[in-house]
């Protein structure tokens, strides 16, 4: 392997294992913020109980979600200078703005969130999550803002002087049409995995015999996490439906990369559930499609045109394969890989349907304070966060993978910017220590967070009554590491 | 006073935030196998920076985040070329701030060992090399035509390179242990201070010797000025700590190392990355910016966030002011405690 096929496996396995706690970091901490304020407002000790509980998952989560994300920051510029020399300009703005906006907020509040249960009123200390949760939102738009630009370049002109892309305008960045439907995309996404969490463990330990005094306790948090994750998944479709039409629009290729459709097909394109056979389009042997459904999905009328890849190539060709100095010039071809696209795109839908499903049918189940005598219920519950979690790895792999030949669209190619400095023992060795370091982390995790789930809520204990600012001097503290 | 010089100087802030800060919770990391004596005493050391580690830790990626917009080729140059360094200093971040947050998760000697361990390598791996990279950064490195670092691992690891980490690491261990005396009770306080004192004096003589030695390097008059006030505020501060005035001790390494950096950075400017090859092809505040354009929106967000984000870090530290001492850590584990999250 090169160095630029070594950064690419970097980058896709680092990016998509610290994806595996962002979403749940972004949902769970606007969850958490609500049961608590739920408790404040009504009372309730169920509420605290349950904040409580949420809240150290959250944590053993968090930790892993931020430790991962530092190395994001860093293998721009480590792995992929030269597209940090051309983009810089556009691309470190954003990043820089995540740091001072959302990285000091949920940093410094969850911090006082979790010792600041003997030193803040009940109020305040309930609005320390929120104000952590505005973080990870903050931090979100920022950091999508940055990805849109790069799916859908926008608000700069490239200056032939210094060979790269500079901002002309700051707006056009911070509103790309792209980024105004991802955004609530992956916000809806992290709320339906956050829903299914609580679902999820919930009926775990609904159906544990030694839990079976808090049934009632469980019983509340299936109902809540089975809303939150039908609710949220209705607005993942509607907006996963409007990002359709924005991609046919400014990504054509990436759409019919998704559907592996070669040909243009002038109104009423089919949508092909599955395709056996050969998926890079040589030979069909067995498909099962829904008539006109592709071309209601990219452009909103059943007899709309959705333009194929074979065009596309040629059209790209013309317009990207002529001047081989041309950061965009590839002397490869101009299409994504096909089976990665459509698998993905496929697996994605799928995995979030069946979650979608998965919450609607445990909230019939449990309709009216009914308890379901079915055995499968915590199987099912448990099924669904990882579901959804896999659909979002999915979602990015086909995002990513989409805009390929390129790292900006139309603008850049992948292999041109990777670090021309690194040597392919450098890059491997970042390759190796940063995987096998996350393959270590992810069974301490995974152990803990059984663990504590195993173990479930502890019994209502009132937190301290404490004037602003702290308690008795001499008292252990509520909390410490 | 152009743009590109401002941003030179809120880096420059950004990182003498970060290495004020996280500096000793550096030390304290480090000093955990000397200062305690048993399982409570480090439970209070680690207390003592328990609400506030992570939101040290957040000025690095500031400062990272700013030079990519502020100085792309600086960050491009730097990140691209000092490689395997940074790749240390990831993995012990990492695993350091696991250490923070799982080593409690489980009321397990073995288990809370090797977290200990981790914390401890953890802290001190990157208090060493940030101080490598930051003398090797005011010395210059080989850079070519292309802005490209040219060296490899052991072009960075020089005398001069070495004994900028060495101060950086001792510096910090001073700064942890002042901290732990101003922040704890009882028995550990009184050791922390006296340590502080011991690890201070050679500190002090380390960071003279290298102050020096980069003044005659790339000093300028103002350089040795703030050079000469910053070893004044460490023998201060340790004189200080000796005759038992805690805070005005960690007020006096919270400013020697301010100032230390504050010269370091004197000492670069206008070059952000001196090239050793031929100063032709050095990395400076002009030739590495961003355009005026984006240097303009960032002023913005800066001038308006900043005092906010210094504003409620500020107050976490108020809230946060009272001394811990043994008797204040919870006698059950939290692994077993009902009350904790």
């Amino acid at each position: 392997m090169d160095v630029l096929e070594i950064a690419r496996w970097q980058f896709g396995i680092i990016t998509v294992y610290h994806f595996l706690f962002v979403p749940l970091t972004i949902g769970l901490s606007a969850v958490i913020a609500g049961l608590e304020t739920a408790w404040v407002r009504t009372g309730k000790e169920d509420y605290l109980r349950l904040t409580k509980f949420f809240g150290r998952l959250f944590l053993i989560n968090f930790a892993i979600g931020v430790v991962t994300g530092i190395v994001q920051e860093f293998q721009f510029g480590m792995n992929w200078s030269d597209y940090s020399r051309f983009v810089g300009d556009v691309f470190g703005a954003p990043l820089a703005i995540e740091g001072l906006l959302a990285f000091f907020l949920e940093s410094t509040f969850l911090g006082l969130w979790i010792f600041g249960w003997d030193k803040l009123p009940r109020g305040l200390h309930a609005a320390t999550m929120w104000l952590v949760h505005l973080g990870t939102l903050a931090s979100a738009y920022f950091i999508l803002a940055a990805n849109s630009w790069m799916q859908n370049p926008v608000g700069y002109r490239f200056n032939p002087d210094t060979n790269r892309a500079e901002l002309v305008d700051f707006w056009a960045v911070m509103f790309n049409k792209v980024q105004l439907v991802t955004f609530p995309h992956v916000i809806l996404a992290a709320y339906m995995t956050a829903g299914a969490f609580l679902l999820g463990v919930g009926a775990y330990l609904y159906m544990k015999k030694k839990h079976e005094a808090d049934r009632p306790l469980y019983h509340r948090a299936i109902r809540i996490g089975a809303a939150i994750t039908l609710l949220a998944g209705i607005g993942v479709v509607i907006t996963g439906d409007l990002q359709g039409k924005v991609m046919t629009e400014v990504q054509p290729m990436k759409m019919a990369a998704a559907e592996g459709l070669y040909e243009t097909s002038n109104g009423c394109a089919p949508f092909s559930l599955l395709t056996i056979g050969t998926p890079d389009g040589q030979e069909e042997k067995f498909s099962v499609t829904v008539p006109c459904l592709l071309s209601f999905l990219g452009t909103g009328s059943v007899d709309g045109t959705v333009e194929g890849i074979n065009p596309l190539r040629e059209e790209y060709v013309e317009l990207y394969g002529q001047d081989p100095t041309a950061k965009a010039y590839t002397e490869g071809d101009y299409t994504p890989v096909i089976p990665i696209t459509y698998w993905s795109f496929r697996f994605m839908m799928g995995l979030g349907f069946f979650a979608a499903g998965g919450a609607a049918l445990i909230l019939w189940l449990t309709r009216r304070g009914r308890t379901p005598g079915v055995k499968w219920l915590g199987a099912l519950g448990l099924s669904l966060p990882i579901a959804v979690t896999l659909a979002s790895s999915w979602g990015w792999i086909f995002t990513e993978m989409g805009r390929q030949p390129w790292v900006v669209f139309g603008l850049m190619t992948t292999e041109s910017g990777v670090s021309p400095g690194v040597s392919t023992f450098e890059a491997a060795t970042s390759l190796v220590v940063l995987t096998a370091l996350y393959a270590v982390l992810a069974v301490v995790e995974i152990q803990l967070l059984v663990t504590y789930v195993k173990k479930g809520a502890d019994p209502f204990e009132e937190p301290p009554r404490v004037p602003f600012g702290g308690a008795d001097d001499d008292a252990p503290l509520t909390f410490a590491y | 006073m152009e743009l590109t010089t401002v941003w030179f100087a809120l880096i420059a802030v950004l990182w003498i935030g970060y290495f004020c800060l996280e500096g000793f919770d550096f030390g304290v990391g480090m000093l955990l196998p000397v200062l305690a004596k048993d399982e409570t005493e480090r439970r209070v050391m680690i207390n003592t920076v328990g609400p506030v580690w992570d939101g040290n830790e957040v000025w690095v990626l500031v400062a990272g985040g700013a030079t990519f917009a502020a100085f792309p080729e600086w960050y491009a140059t730097l990140f691209s070329g000092f490689y395997l360094p940074l790749l240390l200093i990831l993995v012990a971040l990492i695993v350091r701030n696991l250490a923070f947050e799982y080593r409690h998760k489980r009321d397990d000697d073995r288990w809370r060992g090797r977290w200990d361990l981790a914390l401890i390598i953890g802290s001190a791996v990157p208090a060493l090399l940030w101080g490598v990279a930051f003398a090797n950064i005011v010395a210059g490195v080989p850079i070519d035509a292309d802005k490209e670092f040219t060296g490899t691992l052991f072009t960075l690891l020089n005398p001069f390179g070495l004994l900028g980490g060495l101060v950086t690491l001792s510096l910090f261990a001073t700064h942890g242990a002042m901290f732990v005396a101003l922040k704890t009770d009882g028995d550990i306080r009184h050791r922390a201070r006296d340590l502080a004192v011991r690890i201070g004096t050679v500190a002090a003589l380390l960071a003279v010797v290298f102050l020096v030695w980069t003044q005659l390097k790339t000093g300028t008059a103002l350089t040795a000025v703030v050079f000469a006030a910053a070893a004044l505020a460490l023998v201060t501060g340790l004189a200080a700590a000796h005759v038992g005035r805690e805070g005005w001790a960690f007020v006096g390494t919270f400013v020697t190392i301010g100032l230390a950096v504050a010269g370091l950075f004197l000492a670069l400017f206008p070059d952000v990355m001196p090239s050793t090859t031929d100063p032709a092809f050095s990395l400076n505040t002009t030739n590495a910016a961003a355009t005026a354009y984006t240097l303009k929106v960032m002023t913005w967000v800066a001038v308006i966030f900043t005092p906010v984000v210094l504003g409620y870090q500020a107050w976490t530290y108020w809230i946060f002011r009272k001394r811990i001492a043994v008797h204040h850590i919870p006698v059950v584990a939290p692994t077993a405690s009902s009350t904790a999250p």
